[in-house]
């Protein structure tokens, strides 16, 4: 489980880390749109100065980012292939029936890989410098809007809260389960497909029945201790939008500007 | 002593689909700022009767009276706001992402202003001393240390009455140590009434009353000397005796004559001692 990095949180004290959840959501959103503005090399030179920049702020170390980028590292080189091949414009290179190397082929074989790259980086350094529940509260912030046409968006986040508090408590769990019932000799994945499904019951459903033990528990203790829903709620958690959020925001519109200037239209 | 906070009168309750009552025609009545002890074995009927208490059940006939008003379906939140409850498991009780949101939990739900909650959060965690704790993460703390959480949290709520359900059965000697001596104080200098459900003998041994419950019905409500004191009869109905109890017993089986009385085991150090100078 160790392997993967996307939505690894990395505690930390950088101007990033200490930027409001809610702008760094809304930041990473809208920089994987503006992405897809840029189409020629001086944009996207812009935008990899502008990510190794924030990436540099974070003072997460640049390995993480690339350990990020490696689960995916075949679909990107699928894409690009398939970008590079079958792409037609510019001056031949070499061609064989449908295939061709062109010029414009690799051009855009090499925007897409960057691409790829620039959304990955951006989208690991939001989950890596933002803790999962400030992502959750951020969400629910953004969606505040939503009661308006009666989305329960309380009960959402308190469920999003709850799940994510409860995912160390399960994995904990998962393992003793694994545990034990290897110490009473089921081989897990090992043997055909189907003996490894096969396997995979003695876990799941132990699992399955601790969980609503786990939520009955939880529930009361919750009722014991006064929860009536989400009205009349105070909260103890509480972001606040400071400068420097603001200065994140006007970082961005500058980025912007600059990247619809040097585009080409 | 002042005026019975709990008054329990004719408790019957009865689970779906069973046969037996839970609980039959139980009479309890616990003063303030008292210390009891609930003992009992598996399937008594003890965690049933800390649920109807704080009315997270409903009984099938009788009446609970919680500081003079009655536990009904209109006055139930009020009376929840008196009582704090810490149950059994403290992983599935905690509801916050850190400790410091899950103490805060219980205020939230009250709607307690934001700057009167950060102080009142600090003040109820400083003291279970785990203010130093206030921002780990569930996982990287012992359960003794989560169970102090839960207390915190319900500490932080200023209850008149906290109940235990069996808080401390699944801690090591040394966490069910601490969270006892915490409890011991709380009830001491804050006036907390506190009735704890339990199977630790030792830790009912303490209280100021026992009582007993036997396959939901009230058996004994007394001081814990007159409770060990039956020793035997104790043992039969599937509990279990107090350690200088034990001991004393075993003194008897060499044939020589202890004290009929319940001794603490201070109580049984000294009359060893008086006992060993004499002869």
């Amino acid at each position: 489980m160790n392997k993967v990095i996307l939505g690894r949180y990395i505690p930390g004290k950088s101007i990033i880390h200490r930027l409001d959840p809610r702008s760094k959501l809304i930041l990473s959103f809208y920089f994987i749109i503006v992405i897809f503005l840029a189409n020629n090399w001086q944009t996207y030179a812009l935008l990899s100065v502008f990510t190794v920049a924030c990436v540099l702020l974070s003072k997460v170390s640049f390995s993480f980012f690339l350990k990020g980028v490696r689960p995916l590292i075949w679909l990107i080189l699928f894409t690009v292939i398939l970008q590079v091949f079958f792409s037609r414009g510019g001056t031949v290179y070499w061609q064989f029936g449908p295939l061709s190397l062109t010029s414009s082929g690799v051009i855009n074989g090499s925007y897409v890989f960057c691409r790829f790259v620039l959304i990955i980086f951006m989208s690991t350094l939001l989950t890596l410098t933002t803790a999962p529940l400030e992502i959750a509260d951020a969400l629910e912030s953004l969606m505040s809007p939503l009661k308006k046409i009666k989305v329960p968006v309380y009960e959402i986040s308190l469920m999003l809260s709850i799940a994510l508090r409860f995912v160390p408590t399960l994995m904990d769990e998962t393992e003793k389960i694994m545990n034990a019932q290897r110490s009473r000799g089921v081989n897990f994945g090992e043997g055909s497909i189907m003996q490894q499904i096969k396997a995979v019951v003695p876990l799941l459903i132990p699992l399955f029945v601790s969980s609503f033990n786990r939520a009955e528990d939880l529930a009361t203790a919750m009722e014991a201790r006064g929860y009536r829903g989400g009205e009349g709620r105070t909260k103890y958690r509480v972001h606040f939008w400071r400068l420097k959020d603001t200065l994140a925001c006007v970082a961005f519109v500058f980025l912007t500007t600059i990247l619809l200037y040097l585009r080409n239209w | 002593m002042g005026e019975p906070i709990i008054e329990i009168s004719d408790l019957s309750f009865q689970y779906p689909q069973q046969e037996r009552e839970a609980l039959s025609h139980l009479n309890l009545k616990v003063s303030t700022g008292a210390w009891v002890a609930v003992i009992g074995h598996n399937g008594s009927g003890k965690s049933t009767l800390a649920k109807l208490i704080d009315g997270l059940l409903v009984p099938k006939n009788g009446t609970i009276k919680i500081a003079g008003t009655q536990l009904t379906s209109d006055t139930l939140w009020d009376i929840r706001k008196h009582i704090g409850m810490v149950f059994q498991n403290p992983d599935n009780q905690f509801v916050g992402a850190n400790v410091e949101e899950d103490v805060a939990f219980g205020l939230e739900n009250q709607g307690i202003p934001r700057e009167q909650m950060i102080e009142r959060v600090r003040t109820a965690l400083e003291s279970v001393g785990m203010w130093e704790f206030a921002q780990h993460e569930p996982e990287r703390l012992s359960g003794g240390q989560k169970q102090r959480v839960a207390l915190a949290g319900v500490i932080a709520l200023r209850p008149k009455i906290i109940i235990l359900d069996e808080a401390t059965s699944m801690l090591d000697p040394e966490g069910r140590k601490e969270i006892i001596q915490l409890i011991k104080n709380l009830n001491q200098e804050n006036d907390f009434t506190v009735i704890s459900i339990t199977h630790d003998i030792e830790e009912a041994s303490l209280a100021q009353r026992v009582v007993v419950i036997d396959d939901g019905v009230l058996v004994q409500n007394d001081k814990p000397e007159n409770v060990f004191q039956r020793g035997a009869a104790l043992i039969e109905s599937g509990l279990d005796v107090p350690f200088s109890e034990k001991l004393k017993n075993e003194i008897k089986n060499y044939g020589i004559s202890v004290p009929q009385q319940y001794l603490t085991e201070k109580g049984m150090v000294d009359w060893l001692c008086q006992f060993v100078s004499k002869n």
